[in-house]
């Protein structure tokens, strides 16, 4: 059995389901990122987790033991919340402590030495009589890193925790994030609705919309392969095209542009170029099929399309692997697309 | 499931503790209240009358002519002291007057005295043998005027504070827009200032209005033939023992409190909408003319409220007023008859408890209504029962302590005509105003301190008195404050609750205003106000403490930045 498993959860908030029938598996030491627009319910799979919710239905299973209604005390986590929640009387050594504290096996040298090894896991001792809001963002966010790990949980829970922080700093803090939760080998879940930071974080993916689980995969996988139109769309760009009642779809990136096409080719499109938009390193195309006048996107590099030489209202022919096509079968994602 | 649910709401703890403290708070406000609207239906036998006692209090001319004072005396306060209120805070709020600390302090004073501590002020200035009356100025002070007089002085306070935190509140852009337009002084006002404080405008009127209608105080010392309701239910009450015509007029009592109160909800909820976050800092301009005229009122008003103290230690101080201006101490020697020295202690030590069990009690409520994991329905309910006394007059209050304590066979009976009852009436008389900041305050925190420290493993109780409580001290020491003055200087609810054993300062005035020693009750008034403003001026320094170690906590950062850019320049 995984390490950290949820069954059927349901969660119903008056009228509205925020979880509806959720299973998931974590094994020991991973970082699962739980991936989803705001409103999906992730945050609240988070709290029943965390045990701050209990769920209308279902179970949690932490080590193997039923724990769907023990307290947030007895499961022994650590948690970063968006908001940090740094208590902010306290200096940053005082704010460990405050829980170190509690344990009363641990002498007070102990606690003292335990305290430091975490400020400097995240680089912070020489703050440690500050107070938070003495601190930039990105210091109070690995101070609340650095609390959450000062008691070894057996795992740890991370709300949308670089949310509140510059694009910059959010890039840096991932790696570093990353880097202690690999050294520490500790069970991590990370909530976010930031595709990037779950692509670039995480082993494990776990896509959540509408309150249900779309699908679980490495990133890759979830790339690559995904099984849904909304895990499609979510996650990076896909052109979808509906094909006599079933659809396929195709990476921008996948999608290459020559001014002229071999006669008979099945997988060169005539189309025209309407939109080009430089954006550095890539240069994304946006053009219109001939055959469906559906649009189409491509993502060039941008000294390719550089010299293409390619204007607006241009004929060109987007050149669409047949390796790289995504099908999708079924009503259902038929509907999805046009809803 | 269901069983398993209710299982659940006893094995919390919290909602265990939400049961009690509602539990309490049912007994000493619902309780008393049923008690008192009971008796308004029940013959003196016990037996039910109908609206028999209403018909017989009406039908009373002698009595039913005291509503027509009411009327009277309430609006003409309401109109007053709401027009005093607004001119004060406008010329602090929007003037270049300087000064404005002191008006400030200055306009608070009546908080700090007893109501008939105002009457005792005016009997001094304009009564028989007042200091303005032996000028020849005489004013007819006792009846109407005097009690119109006394009301303003007691409703003022209240309608400027209301006013100058809604007149704080300007958008600077609005007035530099009409401006570009061409509007005019006159025109900005009535088109921006007074539409901005509309509400506040509404419900200072009500306030005044039903502050007015429910005092104890200054009726009773200045009404003379003048009968007022709370005057009445005080004689029908204490005088002629007739319970069931005295609940009768407080349940008249409530008529515009209750409206009072309904305005109230309504209107807090739009004065906040006109204030937009993008507001800019209204730029008050010079002006020579509309100062002069703010010196004027401001200086006129403080004037006025300064004379009210200042004949108090005037009379405190003199052998025997008019007659012998000799300087004495001899005033200070309380009649024990009167209360006593003694009254001045209980005061203390009773406000004192008030503060302590009222804040705790307040400040813990608050807290498992705000952030408790309890069930909603005791947090809806808690939410309730806890703005209820805002609508409470104190004479209400404490007949319906009376009615309900005094009963034979209730097991509380114990507490009657001891301080318990008289810290449980005003624990409850003050109770909504100390909710509401303790709330605000709880619901600024940040909602998840709770949840990291529980996963921290921090017991609870430990998360509440070293996080929660240290974060909320500005907002407890605030509430610890206003328990404290106000049952300083409370006599409405503790009027028909206090034993013959445990007199206290504020109804101790009244017995020695009645017994003619004028003198002393000067001089218990100068105690009441020295005790009070000692202990707002040890507030303010906790108060600044507090607000100041905040500031380093965040400020140091930012200093040391200074302290940087400062050696760079140095350099340069």
């Amino acid at each position: 059995m995984a390490f950290l498993s949820v069954k059927n959860i349901v969660k119903k908030f008056d009228t509205q389901t925020a979880l509806n029938n959720v299973s998931v598996d974590i094994e020991k030491g991973e970082l699962v990122s739980i991936l989803g627009p705001s409103g999906c319910g992730k945050t609240t799979l988070l709290r029943i987790i965390a045990g701050l919710e209990t769920p209308t239905m279902g179970q949690v299973f932490i080590d193997g033991k039923e724990c769907t209604s023990l307290p947030p005390s007895k499961r022994n986590f650590g948690i970063v919340f968006q908001s940090y929640a740094l208590f902010p009387h306290m200096t940053v050594e005082q704010n460990l402590l405050f829980g170190l504290n509690q344990q009363k096996y641990l002498s007070k040298d102990e606690r003292k030495i335990r305290a430091r090894e975490v400020l400097e896991m995240v680089d912070l001792y020489e703050h440690r009589n500050k107070y938070p809001a003495q601190l930039s963002g990105g210091q109070q966010q690995r101070i609340a890193l650095a609390r959450a790990i000062s008691l070894k949980p057996a795992f740890l829970l991370l709300d949308e925790p670089l949310s509140a922080l510059d694009a910059k700093v959010r890039v840096k803090l991932r790696a570093e994030i990353r880097r202690i939760q690999k050294k520490l080998g500790i069970t991590t879940i990370l909530v976010t609705h930031d595709q990037e930071e779950a692509l670039t974080m995480a082993d494990k993916i776990v896509v959540m919309n509408n309150a249900v689980v779309e699908q679980v995969g490495t990133p890759r996988e979830i790339y690559d392969s995904p099984r849904t139109v909304f895990t499609a769309k979510f996650i990076g760009t896909m052109n979808m095209y509906e094909q006599e009642g079933s659809l396929w779809g195709v990476r921008p990136e996948t999608v290459k542009i020559a001014k002229t096409a071999k006669p008979g080719d099945m997988s060169c499109h005539k189309g025209t170029v309407e939109e080009i938009e430089f954006r550095g390193a890539l240069t994304r195309i946006y053009g219109r099929l001939q055959e469906n006048r559906k649009t189409i996107c491509a993502d060039l590099d941008s000294h390719e399309a550089e010299a293409l030489r390619l204007v607006e209202k241009e004929d060109v022919f987007f050149h669409i692997p047949q390796s790289e096509i995504v099908h999708y079968q079924g009503q259902e994602s038929a509907e999805r697309i046009t809803a | 499931m269901k069983k398993f649910r209710d299982m659940k709401l006893y094995r919390n703890p919290a909602n265990v503790f939400m049961i009690c403290m509602t539990l309490v708070l049912v007994i000493i406000l619902i309780c008393p209240l049923a008690a008192l609207f009971s008796k308004a239906f029940l013959t003196a036998s016990g037996d039910f009358a109908g609206l028999e006692n209403y018909v017989k209090y009406f039908s009373t001319p002698a009595l039913s002519v005291s509503i027509k004072n009411t009327m009277v005396v309430s609006c003409a306060a309401a109109v007053l002291g709401t027009l005093l209120g607004f001119l004060y805070a406008y010329g602090l709020t929007r003037t270049k007057i300087k000064g404005k600390t002191f008006f400030r302090y200055v306009a608070m004073i009546p908080l700090f005295l007893p109501t008939v501590v105002h009457g005792l002020s005016l009997v001094y200035l304009f009564g028989k043998q007042g200091m303005i009356t032996g000028l020849g100025w005489d004013i007819g002070l006792y009846g109407r005027t005097g009690i119109i007089l006394s009301e303003i002085i007691y409703t003022f306070p209240q309608a400027f504070l209301m006013f100058s935190i809604a007149l704080n509140y300007a958008d600077g852009r609005l007035y530099e827009a009409a401006e570009t337009m061409g509007c005019g002084a006159l025109k900005k006002f009535t088109h921006i200032t007074l539409p901005s404080v509309k509400y506040t405008l509404i419900n200072s009127l009500f306030v005044c209005f039903t502050l007015a209608f429910t005092d104890f105080g200054a009726p009773k010392v200045l009404g003379g033939n003048y009968n007022v309701l709370a005057t009445d239910i005080y004689k029908q009450v204490a005088g002629q023992f007739n319970m069931n015509m005295g609940a009768v007029v407080g349940t008249l009592l409530l008529i515009p409190a209750v409206i009072s109160f309904g305005v109230d909800r309504v209107t807090s909820g739009k004065n906040s909408e006109g204030i937009s976050s993008k507001a800019q800092a209204l730029k008050i301009k010079e002006s020579k003319t509309r100062d002069g005229v703010f010196y004027l009122i401001c200086g006129g008003i403080s004037l006025c409220l300064l004379g009210l103290v200042a004949v108090l230690f005037v009379g405190a101080f003199t052998k025997y007023y008019p007659y012998d201006m000799g300087f004495t101490l001899e005033n200070f020697k309380f009649n024990p008859s009167t209360g006593g020295f003694q009254s001045f202690l209980n005061s203390i030590g009773m406000s004192l408890l008030t503060a302590v069990v009222g804040t705790v009690f307040v400040f813990v409520y608050a807290y498992f209504i705000e952030r408790g994991k309890c069930n909603r329905i005791f947090k809806n309910t808690g939410r309730m029962l806890s703005s209820l006394p805002l609508a409470l007059p104190g004479m209400v209050i404490g007949l319906g302590f009376i009615f309900f304590f005094n009963q034979k066979d209730n097991p509380l009976n114990f507490i009657y005509g001891t301080v318990i009852i008289l810290v449980l009436a005003n624990i409850v008389h003050f109770y909504s105003v100390p909710f509401v900041t303790a709330s605000g305050a709880l619901k600024k925190l940040d909602k998840e301190y709770e949840n990291v420290a529980d996963s921290l493993k921090i017991p609870a109780w430990k998360t509440f008195c070293q996080v929660v409580v240290p974060l909320s001290l500005p907002a407890v020491l605030e509430i610890f404050m206003y328990y404290f003055m106000n049952s300083m200087v409370t006599v409405s609810a503790v009027v028909f609750l206090y034993s013959a054993q445990f007199k206290i300062a504020s109804i101790a005035i009244t017995h020695m205003e009645e017994a003619g020693d004028i003198a002393q009750a000067a001089a218990m008034s100068l105690l009441i106000l020295l005790i009070n403003v000692a202990a707002r001026g040890l507030y303010e320094v906790c108060r600044r403490l507090s607000t100041r170690e905040r500031g380093a906590r965040e400020g140091a950062g930012k200093a040391r930045v200074h302290l940087f850019k400062g050696k760079v320049q140095g350099s340069l």
